[in-house]
């Protein structure tokens, strides 16, 4: 109730005009994978989804962010069932051992029904260009290869709700959700990053 | 002055819809002989466009018929529509986002509140001045100097185009014309039809007769053929609906030929700052249109000019 009311806002707010280059009603798992500029960005990917698919996607959220106060813990808790992750990876080097923990239960969480919604930058960019991808998408892909890996690009949202920001303005947007990405035989994990990372850059070419 | 008790309005209404009747009977007459594929396709979005124009003509003759409210929701809603296409094409950065929320927010529905509450004096230099400034002064505060010049006229003519301009629509309801009271809904009905006719003339003139083009580089579709049988048939049709209007034949026929002109160089304006940023239309809302400002370019910059001539030469 409360998530429908907050998508119909969203998706007036941004004017948002959806593009499907797959089955949009496909009944497997699936993890798409966006650009991040605005928290708008998970509510409008969501709000664009089929209705009788919404329930079954799982937004991935920083921890850190989403468990300060009462409204972000309610919000990504009992709204929108996050799945919520430790993104602090300082400390050691390679900080592995959280990271890979947290990769490892978005694979857990989804089980055999939910598929995720993941932004694999890691954190909000500020200029609206899409930054380098974080490993955990390679690490997910390789634990579930069963699910279908989905890129979805997000057009002007930094615009209407950049970083730092609470008020939105109104401008329009666009969200295109690209053909699956192929599944990988033998690739390394820069090498199957970039290709991921192509994949969504090039739905801004889509016209 | 509503429409029941009204026979003016109720002329006007019955006459845009037997308008309306017409064309969509045409439109299907020519959908069923059609003979090859190109023509298809502009047989296609002319019927597009009929249906559209149904939709637009009744949502129109529905806010105007009821009142000034309704004309003063519609207009505010159509200025917050166009405003929306315009700064989404327009190149504004991260330092623009909290002077954009004001005029959104803030600018938008005063303007068109101060019609409602009938202040012409703050009504007519509210945007050009105060809020002007408000948008450059806000800017500057954000700190962003990189293209500052270029960001900052950008929202100020973006508010111009969208919402000034366009609030001279609704704000015909504050003139008071004597021995034309209660009947201002009337000069409404009469500019709008009258220009948007005209963009419809100049289209059906241009695509059957239109051979030499006015300005290629600009509009590849804007022919003198089109541009002269519209603008003439536009005042034609201007001059035969001077019953409706507070002017005589002859003036309603000046009146109709000013504001079919300068909806012609709104068309071309508005043509090349979509040129500039390298897009066809400004949006998607309006079926076989394109978006709010591509329908409404040409009533932007009539209906200022409408106005101040009627308020010039009519009112006490």
């Amino acid at each position: 109730m409360i998530a429908t009311t907050l998508a119909v806002v969203s998706r007036l707010v941004s004017g948002a005009t959806v593009q499907w280059h797959c089955d949009p009603r496909s009944d497997g798992q699936r993890i798409y994978f966006a650009n991040h500029s605005s928290h708008l960005d998970f509510i409008l990917i969501w709000s664009a989804l089929p209705a009788c698919l919404r329930q079954s996607v799982r937004p991935v959220a920083g921890k850190d962010y989403w468990e300060k106060g009462p409204v972000r813990r309610f919000l990504a808790g009992r709204v929108f069932h996050a799945v919520l992750i430790e993104r602090r990876t300082a400390g050691s080097c390679d900080g592995l051992t959280p990271a890979r923990a947290a990769i490892q239960r978005m694979a857990d969480e989804i089980g055999d029904r939910h598929s995720l919604i993941v932004f694999p930058e890691g954190t909000r960019g500020l200029n609206g260009e899409v930054g380098a991808f974080k490993s955990g998408l390679y690490h997910l892909s390789r634990l579930r290869p069963d699910a279908e890996l989905i890129p979805v690009h997000l057009e002007n949202l930094n615009r209407i709700l950049p970083k730092g920001e609470i008020l939105p303005v109104p401008m329009l947007s666009r969200v295109v959700f690209g053909p699956s990405l192929a599944a990988s035989v033998d690739e390394d994990k820069d090498g199957f990053l970039a290709r991921a990372r192509n994949a969504l850059i090039q739905l801004r070419e889509i016209q | 002055m509503s429409i029941a008790t009204d026979t003016t309005l109720f002329r006007l209404l019955s006459g845009v819809l037997g308008l309306l009747v017409l064309s969509s009977a045409i439109g299907w007459a020519l959908s069923r002989r059609v003979a090859n594929e190109s023509t298809r396709a502009t047989v296609d979005n002319i019927n597009a466009r009929i249906r559209a124009w149904w939709v637009m003509a009744l949502v129109f003759m529905a806010s105007v018929s009821t009142g000034a409210l309704g004309s003063i929701l519609l207009f505010t809603l159509i200025s917050f529509l166009a405003l929306r296409e315009f700064v989404t094409l327009a190149p504004t950065g991260p330092g623009d986002h909290r002077a954009l929320f004001w005029c959104f927010f803030v600018a938008t529905p005063l303007e068109y509140f101060l019609i409602w509450i009938g202040w012409y004096g703050l009504f007519s230099i509210l945007i050009p001045v105060y809020i002007s400034i408000f948008v450059a002064v806000r800017t500057v505060l954000a700190g962003d100097t990189e293209r500052f010049l270029e960001r900052t006229a950008t929202t100020q003519w973006g508010l111009m185009i969208c919402v000034y301009f366009v609030s001279y629509v609704p704000a015909l309801l504050m003139l008071r014309i004597p021995g034309y009271e209660h009947q201002n809904a009337a000069l409404i009905f009469f500019l709008v039809l009258v220009v948007q006719l005209s963009d419809v003339l100049q289209y059906i003139w241009g695509k059957s007769i239109g051979r030499r083009r006015v300005a290629p580089s600009i509009s590849p579709n804007k022919t003198w053929e089109g541009f002269v049988g519209g603008i003439l048939s536009a005042t034609a049709i201007g001059a035969a609906l001077w019953w409706a209007t507070p002017f005589g034949p002859a003036q309603a026929a000046l009146m109709a030929f000013v504001v079919t002109v300068m909806g012609f160089a709104g068309g071309l304006i508005m043509s090349a700052i979509k040129r500039d940023r390298g897009i066809k239309d400004y949006g998607s809302l309006i079926e076989g249109h394109g978006g709010v400002l591509d329908r409404i370019d040409s009533l932007c910059f009539a209906a200022p000019v409408f106005f101040h001539m009627t308020r010039f030469f009519f009112t006490a």
